[in-house]
């Protein structure tokens, strides 16, 4: 790591030491929620002439290292990507590889996500192709951040975070490289159709618009118009046809299995009696769950009481699956606002279903917009890896300090009328909740109910939360009981890593501030995973 | 010391597992020492958190074990305390050393002792040799959870899964919960019964019952093993009929000991038994079923079903609940929690039931209150055996918590 790309600890308003400077760029510590709404214009890419464009719209070049060549490619540039094919992106570390051939040093590689199969990237850090990553980072990227090993800062953002990063300005994209399922020879693309379908672009549509050059990389490549587009071709450069943009048996999966673990069936069980009880199940509420394990049950459950009660809902936001899909054609629920697909059922449904609509960080989840849907969900359902006593919640890294996962929506979906953690009291004899958590990414103030297997703990500043569910036979107990009861069962308060006194990554939060850091590991667990080819 | 001649007899033991796929376990290699204290490998994914707690856990249950020198080490998953002192003296016990003496996880407060006639709809059986699914199974709601040691555990497990379940029923809470265990066949099941019943079980399950002799021997046990270590908690018997002969020994196996409370029975065994196939509408083991029911109701304890084996289908379990109470079982086994609260549905009276029997619990209060000795309904009498049927109904939807406490007594005068 090179000297100074974190400088001037201060501490934020959220009591956590945060850099000024990250990556040479000065930073605005976190100030609180709703507290920083800057002024100004926002950014914008320069301006283009279609006389520089081809009049007949075909704006195909042979293959992607003449579209990096023409879009000016050199050092230390800003290449982005999206990741709607999740593992199966063959994309985005195509590019950077390509880049790396071609002779570009110290790229910053800023994707919207990273997933395990681009853990060579690492090479290319080795080698100084890519100087650091903006983004999420988990598995084998995230150890190799997590141990110091990148040579710039990591900046994690929320999908929103990064939508309002760009176009606040904060992140300049050089060249953006679009994976399109489908697309013409104009740019205009597609995420429902094709062969490596994956739904929605929504991720891409930042990049697409703010980025300096934009490449759209396709495998189903249609006749002028490619109708639907999410991604017009008046914001395209470029358009590269390649044999296979991804595997598509790892870009959606098949129908995701509802768990059968009794304790995370009951969680999401109190999960979904919670809503029903507290009186959000009501006609036309609305919600969002994600996709794991506990979600999907949570769907299923409170399908079932909707149905009880005679009870549909509005909207729903994904990303969706299967389960939401059968109650959207079941007409249990009105639209699907989705932001991602996660299986074949989805994507289907996506395609072809008129209420089943496509939407981006932009429209749910940017802060520095006028408002957005992630407000106006009536109940969010999320997980974390720590929470705090006073309900702030960390979801990027493990309890030892390690990167563990991005932040995805999740500090946008903090803003829904009722934000609910559903999380198992501890795992592996590691207890969930926290007398502080590792890394802040969300604050209590905005986290409302925390639901495990051993009872619900609901944030004392939401009395009415607590009115409405009383005497309505769940088990309410305060966070600091369950915390006592889950560290007497484990054998007391748990240890706190050593971590080092040096900066690895920030976080951000949907403003643009830096609301938390993440320290250097100490690689003294022999059970945590190695980090393959550490220096 | 005569080191030399020692070192040919340092004795070894394992116990326990560990591996990726393994959690809330832990495997312990133990050798004794000749000298030189106690010396302890730890690899453990809560290392950085608990690491320091784990050795300090381990040189504790060696002292209680009475071992001063040996070489021990551990591969740990995750595993909770009680489940590290059970592994750590299964170790220990295997090098043949700590005879006599035992590592005792700090006990819990227990829920209050079981009546004999307490409500028993579901039991989750839990198998006695997987720690993971014991600490959470009383968050589920059954009736009761039974704690394993015979099918569920490997016969080269045996001795391992007795201490893990004596060291659950001291340090878990369970809750509400039942606490029952089931032993192994005798003569195996003596030596559960000693680990098991200074722990003040609720209830004993004694499995492949035939004769009311079994009984005896159990009973014998029992009695002394409570009267030597002060047990003071009621512990009661529940007989497992699987076989021909245990079906038609029902009601001397039912009225062979006050302690026994109930009787079950086990239809895989008693089907291969019989040499015929299990069904899904369980024709072939109708008679058994009813043998129980007739034997359990004349002895005046309860009847209990067999379980339900498939757990997806649970359209299946509700229709077989719903046919067992009407038989007169009064609950049935549950192989996953997602049972508990289908079965609990199976076996409570309809809301139909319940509005009938409460006007008749009504009627007959009134009736007392006013000195007649007739009860009428409307335009009809009721007779005593309805009166009494009703009144049982109402006292049972009360236990199961369907009606308030508030509401008319139901008890018969």
């Amino acid at each position: 790591m090179s000297a100074g790309v974190a400088t001037g600890l201060v501490t934020n308003a959220a009591g956590r030491r945060v850099p000024t400077h990250v990556n040479g760029r000065e930073q605005a510590p976190y100030k609180g929620v709703n507290q920083h709404c800057p002024t100004g214009n926002k950014a914008g890419p320069p301006i283009r002439s279609s006389s520089d464009y081809p009049t007949n719209g075909d704006k195909r070049v042979a293959n992607l290292e003449t579209a990096l060549r023409l879009c000016g490619l050199r050092d230390g540039m800003t290449i982005s990507s999206h990741h709607h094919l999740r593992n199966g992106d063959r994309v985005a570390l195509t590019a950077l590889q390509t880049a790396a051939r071609m002779g570009a040093k110290d790229l910053v590689w800023f994707p919207s996500a990273s997933f395990p199969c681009h853990e060579p990237v690492i090479d290319l850090m080795k080698s100084g192709a890519v100087h650091h990553i903006e983004g999420s980072m988990n598995g084998p990227l995230g150890d190799y951040c997590s141990h110091g090993h990148m040579r710039g800062l990591g900046v994690l953002r929320s999908h929103g975070g990064r939508w309002q990063a760009v176009q606040d300005g904060e992140v300049r994209i050089d060249i953006a490289v679009i994976a399109a399922p489908t697309a013409d020879f104009f740019g205009n693309a597609d995420g429902s159709h094709g062969r490596s379908a994956c739904g929605s672009l929504g991720f891409a549509l930042a990049d697409s618009v703010y980025a300096d050059r934009v490449i759209v990389v396709t495998d189903n490549l249609v006749p002028f118009p490619c109708i639907p587009w999410q991604i017009q071709g008046n914001n395209v450069d470029y358009v590269v046809e390649v044999d296979s943009i991804g595997d598509p048996s790892l870009i959606v999966s098949g129908t995701t299995q509802i768990t059968r673990s009794p304790d995370r069936l009951r969680i999401s069980e109190l999960v979904a009696r919670f809503l029903r009880d507290s009186g959000i199940m009501r006609d036309g509420f609305s919600f969002q769950a994600g996709a794991g394990g506990i979600a999907l049950a949570f769907v299923d459950y409170l399908a079932g009481m909707m149905k009880q009660a005679n009870v549909k809902a509005g909207f729903v936001r994904g990303g969706s699956t299967k389960y939401l899909v059968d109650l959207l054609s079941e007409g249990l629920i009105g639209y699907i606002l989705d932001g991602q697909t996660f299986d074949l059922d989805a994507v289907h449904s996506i395609a072809s279903n008129p209420r089943h609509v496509a939407t981006s960080p932009f429209t749910s989840y940017n802060f520095h917009g006028k408002g957005n849907f992630a407000s106006m969900i009536d109940a969010a359902v999320l997980g974390a890896t720590e929470v705090d006593v006073n309900f702030n919640a960390n979801v990027v890294t493990h309890s030892d300090g390690r990167l563990l996962h991005g932040i995805g929506g999740w500090q946008n979906c903090l803003f829904a009328g009722c934000t609910i953690l559903a999380v198992p009291s501890f795992r592996d004899r590691i207890p969930v909740i926290v007398d502080e958590v590792t890394t802040m990414t969300g604050p209590g103030e905005l986290i409302d109910v925390v639901a495990t297997e051993r009872g619900i703990a609901i944030n004392p500043r939401r009395q009415d939360l607590l009115d409405a569910v009383k005497g309505k036979g769940l088990p309410i107990r305060p966070i600091e009981e369950l915390q006592a009861e889950v560290e007497k069962i484990c054998g007391g308060k748990p240890a706190k890593p050593r971590l080092l006194d040096r900066p690895v990554a920030v976080v951000k939060w949907v403003d643009g501030t830096v609301l938390d850091t993440v320290w250097q590991v100490v690689d003294d667990n022999p059970y945590a995973p190695k980090v393959s080819g550490g220096e | 010391m005569p080191a030399v001649a020692k070192i040919s007899t340092l004795r070894r033991g394992e116990a326990g597992r560990a591996g990726d796929d393994i959690r809330s376990d832990l495997h312990v290699s133990f050798e004794e020492r000749a000298s030189g204290g106690i010396e302890i490998g730890l690899r453990s994914r809560v290392e950085l958190y608990y690491g320091d707690v784990i050795r300090r856990q381990v040189r504790d249950v060696l002292r209680a074990l009475g071992v001063e020198h040996a070489l021990i080490g551990i591969m740990d998953e995750g595993a909770l305390p009680f489940v590290i002192a059970a592994r750590i003296e299964a170790a220990v016990r295997r090098a043949g050393l700590a005879q006599g003496k035992s590592a005792l996880p700090e006990a819990v407060t227990l829920a209050a002792p079981s009546p004999r006639d307490r409500l028993r709809r579901s039991r989750l059986y839990l198998p006695g040799n997987e720690p993971k699914y014991f600490i959470n199974a009383g968050l589920h709601g059954p009736d009761a959870v039974i704690l394993d040691l015979e099918d569920s555990v490997h016969y080269a497990e045996k001795d391992a899964a007795r201490l893990l379940v004596r060291n659950a029923l001291r340090a878990v809470d369970f809750g509400a919960a039942e606490r029952m265990v089931r032993i192994n066949q005798l003569p195996l099941g003596l030596a559960d019964l000693e680990e098991i019943v200074p722990q003040s079980p609720d209830v004993i399950l004694i499995p492949k019952v035939e004769t009311a002799a079994q009984i005896s021997d159990v009973v014998g046990a029992v009695d002394s093993i409570t009267q030597r270590a002060g047990v003071t908690r009621p512990i009661w018997l529940m007989p497992i009929l699987e076989s021909a002969l245990g079906i038609e020994n029902a009601f001397a196996i039912a009225t062979a000991s006050d302690r026994i409370a109930a009787i079950t029975l086990g239809l895989e065994d008693y089907t291969a038994d019989l040499g015929v196939a299990k069904t899904p509408g369980g024709s072939e083991s109708l008679y058994a079923r009813q043998r129980v029911v007739n034997a359990a109701h004349a002895a005046r304890v309860q009847a209990i079903d067999s379980v339900y084996g498939d757990v997806v289908d649970t359209d299946g379990l509700l229709h077989w609940g719903e046919a067992s109470r009407a038989m007169g079982f009064e609950g049935m086994g549950c192989i996953h929690p997602v049972q508990i609260e289908i079965i609990h549905r199976a076996f409570a009276p309809s809301p139909n039931e319940l509005e009938k029997a409460l006007a008749i619990v009504a009627a007959f209060e009134e009736a007392q209150a006013r000195g007649l000795g007739v009860v009428s309904l409307g335009s009809k009498m009721i007779d005593a055996p309805v009166v009494q049927r009703a009144v049982k109904l109402v006292a049972r939807a009360r236990k199961m918590g369907i009606i308030a406490d508030q509401a008319s007594t139901g008890e018969p005068s």
